[in-house]
């Protein structure tokens, strides 16, 4: 394997780990304010979230940075292509973030209205421009020789990717239930798993559409590999519902995520060995290989990684395990 | 305006915004870090309430930070596509490194140190601030060592009109990096002890808990003074780098135009005049040029006409000449904030003995303006290094114009609504911001527990 080959993982991994943690804030986010019906359950729910959301955005940041030293004629077309896009997913972002931490800091009805609502299409936003971004990647986009994007906002919003972008927002607001159920007690908890039934089923339904979707694009149909992985994405989502039914919180949240971790993996096995697929001209395509840095660049970032994402992890982990409890009104919280 | 000149306006609109909250983490991070290795040291419980006044408001601004941080990772591929194929290979490095090393560092830290007051044990939520204090500086350093190659390029050949990295040694050990860090870094030390030290003032001078805040009033001055001092002398020394770094941005800086005497005075203060190349009514001290930029009394500089001509047999036909007047009037301004600065905190620090600051209420007034001060120098010091890089985006080597994006695939509307947007969420969260921050001063530092709306369970509460 070739560094190029690893550094193609390597942003893979980032993109699951991101999908799978940001994932559940993301819907979290989106059905907070609906699930809690007062305001001590809405904060409840923020607690949930609270300590670890700021290391789950993390993930994209890393994702961003790691395109941008991997394989910078990735960044810049992908960046400067989906410009609107791009924009508007920012915009999100930053409302998002800031909502959860201002939200609480002010107790006028009207204040907390405002950045409840920030928080939710912040939430939703990101979700939705993600599953529209991701499948432009495996779809193709009008790209020059130049690796140039020639298109516009419009040329992203065709049938098949807002289809995807839908999904997204619905795996995610049920990641978020199953998150909310596992992680929070008393009526949060009984609402979020309220919620987990018919998302799960519509989830299902959803991704199933997408798979048989994507197989039908250019040359995807090939894929016998993503097509299984994405085969096992159905299946663990569709069983996670089944686990919930039995009471089993904690191992539907953990098959929910693979699920979104698999569906991820099988479109950068699509997507392999490109980055970017032109729809203009095969040859214009972006692979992991005309899109590189130089080998030394590759070489150096190889070593920093491999050092420091033991460690990330390894304390990453110890967060959640100091803050492994159910949250409930009784917890103490600061904030 | 020209796509380029949006490009250029929504660069510096969004990075000028970004430095006004990143700064005072980095700063505010050491101070929480120290007042709460009192705490544990001592027991006192004094010291947490301070802790927990000030932790407030470092989350409120380091909320602001990140959030307009992730714009900023993003940034260069939007607007700045051409310039990404160009460095992407050296300068994409450390922005990875910086997000692995210091981002995950910081953003995991803060979580704990936030929610964690009654989750871990002391020494562990002290580490914690510690780690945050660590995260957030190290990402200054990483951000600094991507723009310092921008000011001086090390460590890379050209490969088909791509700069490719070829020794990561040689951007570590940038010259440029080891002024501009350390320079940077105590700017942010000291623009969080201006903020305290104002806000303390503030807090003594309305009766809030005088007690309490005469404790970060001492920390405070002490830091000012320390910092400010060596901003300065740092500075100094990155004054006498850029002579032989970028001779062209240091003659804008002075404006000069022709080469000077061998014993050049130094210019305080004048009009430029670009027509002309003269500064009118100019105050000026004798031979200080030469000694600020040679630390002799003699030695003359290169005028602006001399290192264009220079540059056009060196680079070929062009204007190298970048803005004279923003250079000029930015590195005054910066100066002389530095300067009004080291002199509030050697009188602030003066005053610590006795404790006379106490019932000086004219001097506490006077030290609450020092609180827009550090905010313009940190604004006044990118301009300055920014704009007298022009027209280079990668000094020598690869222009601003040719580092837009295309215009076809950016065109200058997309930069337009985006420039509308970002402006207006930014004004929004600047009024947020800034309601907040006077709303947790005035709440003072006696714990005070509002109770949120609904159920008084004693737990969930805003404090
Ligand atoms: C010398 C310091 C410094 C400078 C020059 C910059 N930043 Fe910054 N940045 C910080 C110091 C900092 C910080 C202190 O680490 C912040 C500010 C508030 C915070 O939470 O972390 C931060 C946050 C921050 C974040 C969010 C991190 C998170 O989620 O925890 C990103 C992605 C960036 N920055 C990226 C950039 C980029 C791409 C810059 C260059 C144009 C840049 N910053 C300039
Ligand atoms: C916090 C740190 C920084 C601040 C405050 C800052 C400030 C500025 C300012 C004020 C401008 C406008 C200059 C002008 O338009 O004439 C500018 C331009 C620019 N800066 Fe920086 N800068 C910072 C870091 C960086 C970094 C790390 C990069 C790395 C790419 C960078 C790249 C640019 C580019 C591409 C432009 C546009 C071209 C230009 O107009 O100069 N800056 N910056
Ligand atoms: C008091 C005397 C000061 C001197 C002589 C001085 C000198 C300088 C010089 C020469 C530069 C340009 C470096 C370059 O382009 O390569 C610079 C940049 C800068 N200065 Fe200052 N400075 C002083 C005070 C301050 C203060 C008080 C602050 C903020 C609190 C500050 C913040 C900055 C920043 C943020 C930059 C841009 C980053 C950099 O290039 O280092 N400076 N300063």
């Amino acid at each position: 394997m070739n560094l190029n080959i690893l550094w193609f993982i390597l942003i893979g991994v980032l993109f699951v780990g991101y999908f799978f943690l940001e994932g559940f804030d993301y819907g979290v986010g989106m059905i907070y304010q609906f699930l809690g019906h007062s305001d001590t359950e809405r904060r409840v729910a923020l607690n949930a979230i609270g300590p670890t959301w700021g290391a789950n955005e993390v993930w994209l940041i890393t994702a961003g940075g790691a395109i941008f030293a991997a394989f910078p004629q990735w960044y810049a077309s992908l960046f400067s292509g989906f410009y609107l896009a791009l924009v508007l997913m920012l915009l999100g972002l930053i409302a998002r973030g800031v909502a959860l931490e201002y939200r609480s800091r002010h107790d006028k009805p009207g204040w907390r209205r405002v950045w409840d609502w920030a928080l939710t299409i912040g939430s939703f936003i990101p979700a939705l421009l993600w599953g529209v971004a991701v499948a432009n990647l495996v779809r193709g986009v009008p790209i020059n020789g130049q690796m140039n994007f020639t298109g516009n906002l419009l040329t992203l919003l065709n049938p098949y990717a807002l289809w995807s972008g839908l999904t997204m927002v619905i795996i995610f607001i049920a990641h978020g239930a199953y998150f909310l159920n596992m992680k929070t007690g008393g009526m949060m908890s009984y609402r979020a798993k309220q919620l987990v039934k018919p998302m799960g089923y519509i989830g299902t339904f959803m991704v199933l559409v997408l798979l048989v979707w994507s197989s039908t694009l250019n040359d995807l149909r090939l894929g016998a590999v993503p097509a299984a992985v994405g085969l096992i994405a159905l299946i663990l989502i569709a069983s996670a519902v089944l686990a919930e039914g039995r009471n089993r919180a904690r191992t539907a949240f953990f098959m929910h995520g693979i699920g979104i971790a698999s569906l991820t993996v099988s479109f950068f096995v699509a997507l392999f060995p490109r980055v970017m697929i032109s729809s203009l001209n095969p040859h214009w395509s972006l692979t992991i290989y005309n899109a590189a840095s130089n080998e030394y660049t590759l070489h150096v970032m190889t070593i920093v990684a491999l050092t420091m994402v033991p460690i990330v992890l390894a304390y990453q982990i110890w967060t959640y395990w100091i803050f492994r409890r159910r949250v409930g009104t009784k917890t103490p919280m600061e904030y | 305006m020209s796509q380029l000149g949006l490009a250029r306006l929504q660069f510096g609109i969004t990075t000028i915004y970004h430095f006004f909250f990143a700064p005072v983490t980095i700063g505010m991070a050491v101070l929480l870090a120290i007042l709460e290795s009192m705490y544990v040291a001592t027991g006192n419980e004094e010291y947490k309430a301070l802790t927990k006044f000030w932790g407030k408001l470092f989350l409120i601004n380091f909320t602001v930070g990140v959030v307009t941080g992730i714009l900023q990772e993003f940034q260069f591929g939007l607007d700045w596509a051409n310039y990404s194929r160009f460095v992407g290979d050296i300068f994409g490095a450390p922005l990875a490194i910086e997000a692995l090393a210091a981002f995950f560092l910081e953003s995991t830290f803060i979580g704990i140190w936030q929610f964690g007051w009654e989750q871990v044990s002391k020494k562990v939520h002290l580490i914690a601030i510690w780690m945050v204090a660590l995260g957030t500086t190290l990402s200054g350093f990483w951000i600094l060592t991507a723009n310092s190659f921008m000011q001086e390029p090390v460590g890379y050949m050209l490969v088909h009109g791509k700069a490719e990295m070829n020794s990561f040694g040689d951007l570590l050990t940038n010259p440029q990096l080891w002024v501009e860090f350390p320079h940077t870094i105590t700017a942010a030390y000291l623009t969080a002890s201006v903020f305290m030290l104002a806000i303390s003032a503030y807090q003594i001078l309305h009766k809030r808990n005088p007690e309490l805040f005469k404790k970060t009033f001492k920390l405070a001055a002490v830091a000012v003074l320390i910092t400010g001092v060596a901003v300065a002398a740092i500075g100094d020394q990155q004054a006498t780098h850029l002579v032989t770094a970028q001779p062209m941005k240091m003659a804008a800086a002075e404006a000069i135009w022709h080469n000077t005497s061998d014993h050049a005075p130094w210019t305080v203060i004048g009009v430029v005049d670009s027509k002309t190349h003269q500064i009118k009514d100019a105050v000026q001290v004798p031979d200080m040029l030469s000694i600020l930029a040679y630390k002799r009394l003699s030695g003359s500089l290169q005028g602006i006409n001399t290192l264009q001509a220079q540059d056009v047999s060196k680079y070929g036909a062009g204007n190298y000449v970048p803005p004279v007047a923003p250079t000029f009037y930015a590195f005054r301004v910066m100066i002389l904030m530095g300067v009004l600065m080291v002199l509030a905190g050697l009188w602030a620090t003066i005053r610590i003995k006795g404790e006379k600051f106490l019932k000086n209420p004219r001097m506490l007034k006077l030290l609450i303006w020092t609180l827009p001060m550090p905010y313009i120098a940190n604004a006044a010091g990118w301009i300055m290094t920014e704009v007298g890089r022009q027209p280079w985006v990668v000094y020598g080597l690869l222009s601003t114009a040719k580092g837009v994006s295309p215009a076809q695939t950016v065109p200058a509307l997309d930069i337009w609504t985006s420039l509308v947007l970002f402006s207006a969420i930014y004004t929004a969260l600047a009024v947020a911001a800034v309601f907040l921050f006077k709303k947790y001063t005035d709440l003072g530092a006696t714990p005070a527990r509002a109770p949120v709306e609904g159920e008084g369970d004693g737990y969930l509460h805003v404090i």
